[in-house]
Parts: C-alpha cells; structure tokens; sequence
C-alpha cells in the first residue's frame, strides 16, 4: 500500500521537476522554424530531439511540402526553408536567398511478381521508361527478358504504380526518366506532379507501397526506407556507368560523391543518373534555403548552428532512418560555401 | 391620481424596453444567418479569385478538357468533375433504399426495445472519421473487391472479359460492357468509390428519415391501419408523402458530403487523372485532386485548383437546385 501511494507522488515531483527545467531552458533558448519537404522530416524531427537535448534550442520543423516551403522563406515568415528541388540561381539572386543539400536518400523501383524476390529483376533506364510510358506492357516483353538472362518472368499485364500528391520522390523519380528518355523528356518531363500516361496513383509513400503489395504484376517506387520497411521487392538498376547496382547506403553516398559538384552554382545540381561506377541512379537530396543577409541574425545564427551539427554529428540518426549522410568532401564544401556566401 | 400618473409611464417604459429587446433579438438573429452567407460568399469569391489565372487562362476549355499535365501547365476539369458526380450517384443509388429500410424499420416494424440501440448505433456510425473508411476501403474492402466481385463483373457483365468470351448482357445491352469493363487487376475503382461512400452516407440519411417517420401522427397512420392497409402500404400512401420535403433534405444533406468527401475517396478512388467510361477503372475527385496536388502546387497549377474548388461549389449548387426543382414539381403535383 505505502508503496503504491508513494509512487504517484514521486512521479509528480520528477514531473514537475523535468516540465520546470525544461522551462528554464526555453526561456534562455532560440526556437527557429523551417518548413517544407517532406522527405525530411523523419530526419529532421530526430536531429532537431538531439539537437535540442544539447543545446536547449527548439527547432519547430514544418512539413508542409516544398513548394510551401519555398513559399513560406520568399515571405521570410520562417528561418529556413527545405525543398526536394533546388531553386535556380536566378530566383535565389532575386530574393537573396543561397540553398545546401543536407541528406541523401535513395528512390527504388519496386515490383510484385509472383515468386520475385528483392534484386532478381533488372532493368535498364529506358526500359523503366518504357514502362512508364505504358509502352511496355506485359512482363514477358523480350526487352525485359534481354536484361534478365536466367531469369523467366511470367506473363502478365504491368500496372503501374505512381503517386498521387505532388512530392519530391516523384520530381526525383521522373528526373531520372528525363535523363534517360528523350521520349518521357518530351512528352511527360518532370516535375513534383505529372500528367502520368498510365497506372494509379497512390497517396504518399504509404499508399504506393499498399498498391505494390495490392496489385499482381504492379511495379511502383518509393523511397529506399519503404522498401525495406514493408520488404518489397526491388529492382536492380543500370547506372550511367553501365553496372547493375543493388539500392544501398554505400550506392546512394557514392551517388552523393560522383556527382559533379564542384560546377554546380549554389548546389544546383539533380543528382539522378550520377556519373560513378558504384552510383545508384535515383539517389536524390533535400536542399536548405536560407537568406544570406538573414533578417533574424540570431535565428539564423542558430539554424546554421544546427545545421553544422545535423552535417557533423547527425550521420548515426541519418543511417538508423535509411537517409545516407553526405560524404565528407561535399561537407566541407557546403561549409566552404556559408562562410563565403551567408553572413552570420 | 399619483397611481394613475405612475402606471402609464412603467408600462410605456416597459414596452420601450420589450421593443428594444425586441430589436437587439432581431439584430443577432440576422446577424447569425448573415454569417452563414457571408462565409459562403467568401468562400466562394476566394476560391474563385484564386483560380482567375486558370478561368482566363484556359476559359471554357477548362470545363471541357480532359488533360491535366502540370508537366506543359495545361489543366482541364473534366475528369475530377465526372469523378466526383459519378461516385456521389453511386453512393446515393446504394445509400437511398438501404437507408430507407433501415428508418422504416425503427420507426414502424421493430420493437420498442431494439429502437433505442440500433438509433444509437447508426449515430455513432456517423462519427466515424472519414480516415477511418478510407483506411478500410484500401486495406480490406479494395483487395476483396478485387479478388471476389469484381472477376464476376468483368466476365459477365463487361466487355474485356479475361477468357475472351463476352456475356450475353455485355452484347445485347447497350453500355453495361463499357461500365463493367477494366483491364485494371485491382480494386481502388469509382465504383468502391461509390459503394465506400454510400456506407458513409448511410448514418445520415437513415437518423434523418427515422426522425421526420415519427413525427407522422399516429391517427393517420392507425386510421390507415383500421382501413386495412399493409405496413407498406401505410409506409409508402401515409408516411412518405407526409414527410417528403424532410426526406428529400436528408438525402440531399447526405449528397453533399458525399460530393465533398476527400479523405476516404483519395484512399480508395486510384487517383488516375484519365477519363474511363468503366466504373471499375479508377479516376478521381475534384476533392482528392486538391487534397493530393495542393502543397505541392505553385504558379498556374495551384490556381487551377482553387478554379476545381470553386467548380465544387458550382457543382453542389446545381445539384441543389434540381432538387429544389424537383419538389417544387412534386409540390405541384399535390392533390390531383
């Protein structure tokens, strides 16, 4: 009996105690805001616990979309803004605005096939185009079956699987497509949301992942952490380089390294179809979009703060989440580029 | 005489002090109807200022047009707008007679012990978030589909059967193949749409029925009774015409969440932007269109939108107005 009446109280006191220190921090910290893509927020969420356990300042992280986020840091109502495409140098020199990739995260094209498992099917850039386009419509195409020596894949109808809201995953996605396809380059180009010229469409990476899973003879694709998450089967790719390669960490930060930087203005470069020989092809990143004469010099102060913590310090929670963090030369070149271009 | 010069001026202060209660009753009276109004106009007037880019940019064509390609920047109406009428008849061809046996049934055939229970049950199926039916549609209801129903619609009904052989309805009737035929192997269609939505809509057109079915005096309807009338007789000459304009306002109150629904529709509609004459091909929604592109969206793609926005109110409008038309036409027909 003691013990139970005690414990309540006990557990009231440590409460009281936690909620009043937690305040006395606030009162001294900085809360910044940033809004926009979602493929993110499942890493920012866990840098900005982490980030706030060891400085005491609050991140507030919106994941509202990119094109809000972009929205949103033109009207200066927030501290930075993330989106999944970057904005062109024009439009960044117009607001006095600089952008930096933070994370690298892979997209896989994933299929139901009866009795296919993960890495058994390959496919080469134009043939998933093909695919897309509703041009190839049956798995036992003699083009699929050019790539897949050894394996028979039975006969039955493809139905393709895309998203439905607009996202990052899908601009990434059908950027690939564009590089790899003159055709899909011309008639379907790419962007957060397309005119998609067959299949259905799937809420998020949810919805896409059920559909793959619903539907016999379906392909779709997510992003690498769904994959694994509700083990699909995934396919292996072509890269630039002309190797098959296996969706991984070390596939994605080998995208992250090849990709040709350094003549890139302001980071703005679309790592699909990177040049490297172990290079996944649909490796994608999130960019930070912040004023380089910040309005709030003290937020911004903090945000680069965190963001130099996330960069050096965060990569253990990135790769728990499935995200790659980004390879060291390209971080050094990011700090390179806040030291020259944002003052702070 | 003090009395007398006392009591006029109390009672004229009196009703000086009614009539200025009166006034200010009168004044928040209007004012809580003009608030309805004007969140409807504002409402209206935004979204229809936020899709000026499209309206002039595309004009009728906007309507008519069955592209949606934010890829050229080229949007057109046509497919949400169908989506959305279809899967909303189909809900109500399903949710009317069902929801109709079910208030006839509390109302004149069960007994007094199961009313109570069964009212409360359909109420509370009413609160059921919209999440919460989308999330079933697309886990449970779309891959039963897919595997029990729709196999025996597409072979004996529709026009691409999958041995080839087409039935003998899908040859002699006109358009029934076409409605039934989809080469598409899975559930998520316009037609679960419906069904989806008409399990939705059902709460609120069977608590509305049962409620207006009591309201029916007893001595007509035992008058009806003592003439020898069967319960459906007595259901369809007494307390249906009785209640007709209430009832006719709950299925319409059920339209217009249908035709508003976004959550449940975007789980399991397939979100296709093309136009299929099949219900069981997928399609969309002018709602889940919105929902789907909106935070995404910028430039003349979002404008767009706002544009579909305003089509949806355009579109409740009209259909409210038919019904409206509908009976004052019924009205008319009375007592002849």
């Amino acid at each position: 009996m003691l013990t139970i009446s005690k414990l309540p109280l006990r557990f009231a006191a440590v409460a009281t105690l936690a909620v009043a220190s937690s305040f006395g921090v606030a009162a001294h910290a900085t809360d910044i805001t940033g809004a926009g893509s979602s493929f993110v927020y499942p890493v920012m969420s866990k840098w900005s616990a982490a980030y706030a356990e060891k400085t005491g300042n609050h991140l507030n992280y919106q994941s509202v979309g990119s094109g809000a986020g972009i929205a949103q840091i033109k009207e200066g109502t927030i501290d930075f803004g993330a989106s999944d495409a970057p904005m062109k140098a024009e439009d960044l020199q117009k607001y006095g605005l600089g952008q930096f990739p933070i994370v690298v995260g892979g997209i896989v094209p994933v299929v139901n096939i009866a009795g296919v498992q993960a890495d058994q099917v390959k496919l080469d850039g134009a043939t998933l185009a093909d695919i897309f386009l509703g041009k190839i419509t049956n798995w036992n195409d003699p083009k699929i079956a050019a790539l897949n020596a050894g394996l028979s894949l039975p006969a039955g109808k493809i139905t393709v699987v895309h998203r439905s809201d607009g996202s990052g995953t899908s601009f990434n996605f059908t950027n690939y497509l564009s590089k790899v396809s003159p055709e899909w380059a011309s008639k379907v180009k790419f962007g957060t949301a397309v005119e998609w010229p067959t299949g259905v469409g799937g809420k998020g990476n949810e919805g896409v992942s059920q559909y793959v899973r619903q539907i016999k003879g379906s392909i779709g694709y997510v992003e690498y952490a769904y994959a694994v998450k509700n083990k699909l089967a995934w396919v292996d790719l072509k890269n630039a380089a002309g190797n098959y390669m296996k969706p991984s960490a070390d596939a994605f930060a080998a995208a992250a390294a090849t990709a040709d930087w350094a003549s890139a203005k302001d980071f703005n470069l679309i790592m699909t179809n990177a040049p490297g020989a172990k290079a996944w092809p649909i490796t994608a990143t999130t960019w930070m979009i912040m004023y380089k004469t910040p309005k709030n010099a003290s937020n911004s102060k903090v945000a680069f703060d965190f963001f130099r913590f996330a960069l050096e310090h965060g990569q253990q929670s990135a790769s728990e989440l499935d995200y790659v963090p980004l390879p060291n030369a390209l971080v050094s070149k990011i700090e390179a580029y806040w030291a020259a271009e944002f003052k702070h | 005489m003090p009395v007398v010069d006392i009591a006029p001026s109390i009672l004229e202060q009196r009703s000086r002090r009614d009539a200025r209660h009166e006034r200010l009753f009168r004044w928040l009276l209007k004012g809580c109807a003009l608030i309805v109004l004007a969140a409807l106009l504002g409402a209206a007037g935004a979204t229809l200022w936020g899709g000026r880019d499209a309206f002039a940019t595309f004009g009728w064509h906007f309507l008519v047009s069955s592209e949606w390609d934010p890829g050229n920047d080229v949007y057109g109406a046509l497919v949400p707008v169908y989506g959305t009428i279809v899967t909303s008849l189909i809900a109500l061809l399903i949710a009317v007679p069902i929801s109709f046996g079910i208030a006839l049934y509390l109302s004149e055939v069960a007994p007094a012990w199961l009313r109570t229970p069964v009212a409360s049950a359909i109420e509370l199926l009413a609160g059921i978030p919209s999440i919460i039916y989308g999330m079933w549609g697309l886990f449970i209801f779309a891959p039963f589909f897919a595997d029990h129903i729709k196999p025996w619609l597409t072979s004996n009904l529709g026009n691409k059967p999958d041995d080839g052989k087409l039935s003998w309805v899908a040859q002699h009737v006109p358009f029934v193949g076409k409605l039934f035929g989809s080469d598409y192997p899975f559930g998520a269609s316009i037609l679960v749409a419906g069904i989806v939505l008409a399990i939705m809509v059902i709460p609120f057109i069977s608590s509305v029925m049962r409620e207006v079915f009591q309201t029916v005096p007893t001595r007509l309807k035992e008058s009806a009774y003592a003439l020898g009338s069967s319960t459906w007789e007595v259901s369809w000459d007494i307390v249906l015409p009785y209640t007709r304009s209430a009832v006719i306002g709950g299925i319409f109150l059920g339209l217009g969440r249908a035709l508003g629904e976004t959550m449940a529709v975007t789980f399991v509609l397939g979100n296709a932007m093309h136009l299929s004459a099949s219900l069981l091909d997928p399609g969309t929604s002018i709602a889940s269109t919105i929902a789907n592109q909106f935070s995404e969206a910028s430039g003349l793609q979002k404008s767009a939108l706002m544009a579909l926005a305003f089509l949806l109110f355009v579109v409740t409008f009209i259909v409210l107005l038919i019904a409206r038309l509908m009976l004052r036409r019924l009205a008319s027909k009375e007592g002849r």
